[in-house]
């Protein structure tokens, strides 16, 4: 019997630009190094899979202490804030020359990147399956377990 | 050294050359020898771990002019 190929099983449970990046990154890595991958996209991961969403999410100056520059939480509500910082990011990771979210996505799918939307979280939170993206699945929790029983590295974002 | 196949990944980051560097084995044949070159200082450790992963040898991983040169042999 074949051993089973190395995997990586990947859980996407939040929404904003910098916990959209790990997984994708991790994923198609693994791809290119002959490994199963399996994103399962749940809570406010799925906004990863909304059509078009993908290179605007944000994140927010507020409560992020680890924030390269530090912005005071009093500064960091203020309107225009996460814009602010947004944009900030992202012009960093233009600078660095990081691919963006829509790419990686991209790359993903077509590497066999199994992208697999929580049916639960869309029920939820009302989202239906033309909002998302081509190219991805609709599971559940035993899915998500299935895939991740068998020689698998198991991470959650 | 010869090569079969040169890959310029300048200026790309994680992880980029490795997924640049993967289609490009897949197009070659076993036995022959891909010249890649990266910017991207990760990438040293990245193609040793990506080649011992995937069964392919490193014939070599040098800087070189500011740049990171790779010879990857396709083994499989």
């Amino acid at each position: 019997m074949e051993e089973q190929k190395s995997r990586i099983a990947i859980i996407a449970a939040h929404g904003t630009l910098d916990a959209a990046y790990p997984p994708l990154i991790l994923a198609t890595a693994a791809a290119a190094m002959d490994m199963e991958a399996t994103i399962f996209f749940t809570f406010y991961g799925l906004n990863i899979l909304k059509k078009g969403n993908a290179d605007k999410l944000k994140v927010a100056p507020i409560a992020n202490p680890a924030m390269p520059i530090p912005i005071p939480n009093i500064i960091g509500m203020l309107p225009g804030m996460t814009f602010a910082a947004t944009a900030m990011m992202n012009s960093w990771m233009e600078k660095a020359n990081v691919a963006k979210l829509s790419e990686l996505i991209d790359i993903a799918i077509e590497s066999d990147v199994k992208m697999v939307a929580c049916q639960m979280t869309m029920d939820v939170m009302g989202i239906k399956r033309e909002e998302l993206i081509d190219g991805i699945q609709i599971g559940g929790a035993a899915t998500f377990l299935e895939f991740a029983s068998k020689n698998a590295i198991t991470l959650t974002f | 050294m010869n090569a079969d196949q040169v890959l310029d990944c300048s200026g790309m980051s994680c992880p980029m050359p490795i997924l640049k560097t993967k289609k490009a084995i897949d197009a070659l044949q076993t036995g022959q020898i891909l010249h890649m070159i990266s910017t991207d200082a990760g990438s040293i450790p990245d193609v040793d771990a990506w080649a011992k992963k995937t069964g392919n040898e490193v014939l070599s991983s040098e800087a070189k002019d500011g740049k990171f040169v790779f010879f990857i042999k396709k083994l499989k």
